[in-house]
């Protein structure tokens, strides 16, 4: 169990998790912390289940075993009422962004808004303004999803997460397929917006520098286990030869870099078969 | 042999495990339907794109599926001296028949398969995922909305195919054949009963409305989210629809009419 995260402080806490999708075990009996007002980052290759960890702690798959506390509450026991109350203090960043595509920015920041409380037009629109504004897009206001870029959607996305003043955002490879400005942009946001609000952020990832320029804490995780965790700089000075090979990129290691297969001689002189 | 029965055994329980889940589904959009009703605007919007966007393939197909029923019924009406009954022919077949069978399947092609395509495309692109972490319930806010708005439109898109229609048959019959013009309206007054035929016509198309909106709707949602699924569950909506719409009618056809 890690030591330097104490329970106590944690507002989401993943414990003995198993998750298995088919014959797979995507988890296998992991533990975690998230200290309440601070960036915890999950790294770890394409493919090992980040996502899936996000919609585990949203609540939308159930594990197999384990139990995911969010402020003392278990998600997966809790009514379906219970649950999206919970959820409308939760913000998440999709990948995609997952803007709605009939909408304009502006309809998009004040979806949340509009369904869940009964402001005045008024009101709303102060706040997306004021939302849009934290993101540096209040002038994209009346543009459609299709005409913004990755980078502009992923921050339009980013309003929208905050609109209802979430006590806590998940945020799914926020950096992957960006220009290194709208990667340093969205680096700068995640940091201050969670400084400014206060919030507790989880953040899965597997681009290193940006990671761990502003990560406080960090899971590398491989193969449904946890294989190394820690501050940025212990992170960095692991002696775990998979954490080493993660963070310097090597492209051979623990992990391989050929897909299981059958012998390479072998296979090239048996003739007649296709596959 | 064996391998044979392993498959039909696993496919048999694919289609059982699928109109399970299309059964709940169901249940679903049918209670989302009472948060739909204090939000018209949300209604509104999806009878635009599924009612008044097909109005014109509807009101097209309409007139010619009218105009040929003039010709056909004329030629062989006028072998019995009976082309004044023509305007009875061409409503009975339109009110009765053709009015909600073909377009509930006009409907399918053209609305159906928009559903399907874009219920699917928001999976893909993970809208309704990110709907339900904002706390909205897609099926309340996505889906019921468009499954009323087909329910409600297949009729008077079926109402207006009927009525084009009489009008094509009564161009040509009157207009080009020399049908009297009296004959086919007062005939028609005379023969077509508003309960029989009317009332069975409209409660025809909103049976293939439900069916349609609901596999329509059903496809996109259960769509594997990926271009190659979203194509292939678009081609089953339109495929499956066409099925129900004629194994339907054909139970319903009994149902009413038998007794006559």
């Amino acid at each position: 169990m890690d030591k330097s995260v104490s329970p106590q402080n944690s507002l989401v806490s993943v414990r003995h998790l198993t998750f298995t999708r088919g014959d797979t075990k995507i988890f296998d009996d992991i533990s975690m912390e998230f200290e309440r007002g601070k960036i915890t980052a999950i790294m770890g290759p394409s493919g090992t289940g980040k996502t899936t960890l996000l919609k585990l702690i949203g609540g939308q798959l159930f594990p197999n075993q384990g139990i995911i506390n969010i402020d003392n509450k278990n998600v997966h026991q809790l009514r379906r009422a219970d649950l999206y109350s919970l959820r409308k203090r939760m913000g998440m960043l999709f990948q995609s962004g997952a803007l709605l595509t009939d909408m304009n920015v502006y309809d998009n920041v004040a979806f949340p808004l509009r369904e869940h409380t009964h402001l005045p037009e008024s009101m709303i629109r102060t706040l997306v303004l004021m939302k849009l504004q934290a993101v540096g897009l209040r002038g994209a206001r009346n543009l459609m999803p299709n005409e913004l870029s990755g980078g502009m959607a992923r921050r339009v996305a980013l309003a929208r997460a905050i609109a209802l003043d979430p006590m806590m955002i998940m945020y799914d490879e926020p950096f992957t397929g960006q220009d290194p400005i709208s990667k340093g942009a969205l680096v700068h946001l995640i940091k201050s917006l969670n400084n400014t609000l206060g919030l507790t952020s989880i953040m899965v990832s597997h681009d290193v520098q940006e990671t761990t320029a502003i990560a406080d804490y960090i899971y590398v995780i491989s193969g449904g286990k946890i294989v190394g965790q820690g501050t940025p700089q212990e992170i960095k000075q692991s002696s775990s030869e998979w954490v080493q090979q993660f963070m310097t990129g090597t492209a051979d290691g623990p992990v391989h870099f050929h897909y299981p297969a059958k012998d390479y001689v072998d296979d090239l002189l048996s003739s007649g078969k296709r596959y | 042999m064996i391998e044979f029965l392993q498959l039909l055994g696993k496919s048999t329980r694919a289609s059982f495990t699928k109109l399970g889940r299309a059964s709940f589904f169901l249940i679903q959009i049918v209670s989302g339907i009472a948060s739909v009703l204090p939000r018209p605007r949300l209604l509104l919007k999806q009878m635009y794109s599924v009612g008044v966007l097909s109005f014109l393939i509807i009101t097209i197909s309409g007139l010619f599926v009218g105009m040929v029923l003039g010709l056909q019924g004329y030629y062989t009406l006028s072998d019995f001296g009976a082309e004044e009954t023509l305007g009875v022919m061409v409503a009975a077949s339109l009110v009765r028949e053709l009015g909600p069978v073909v377009s509930a399947l006009l409907f399918a092609g053209r609305a159906g398969s928009a559903l399907t395509a874009e219920i699917g495309l928001m999976k893909a692109t993970e809208q309704l995922s990110g709907m339900e972490m904002m706390a909205v319930d897609p099926i309340k806010r996505i889906i019921s909305p468009r499954f009323l708005a087909g329910l409600l439109s297949m009729p008077l898109l079926a109402a207006l195919f009927s009525a084009v229609g009489i009008i094509g048959g009564q161009l040509v019959g009157s207009g080009l054949l020399g049908v009297d013009e009296g004959a086919y309206w007062s005939q028609m007054q005379a023969n077509i009963d508003f309960q029989d035929d009317i009332i069975n016509g409209v409660l025809k198309s909103l049976v293939f409305g439900f069916v349609t909106s609901w596999i329509a709707l059903f496809e996109g949602y259960d769509s594997i989210p990926t271009s190659e699924g979203v194509s292939r569950a678009t081609t089953r909506t339109v495929v499956n629809s066409a099925f129900s719409i004629l194994g339907l009618d054909f139970i319903l056809t009994a149902l009413m009419f038998g007794d006559d």
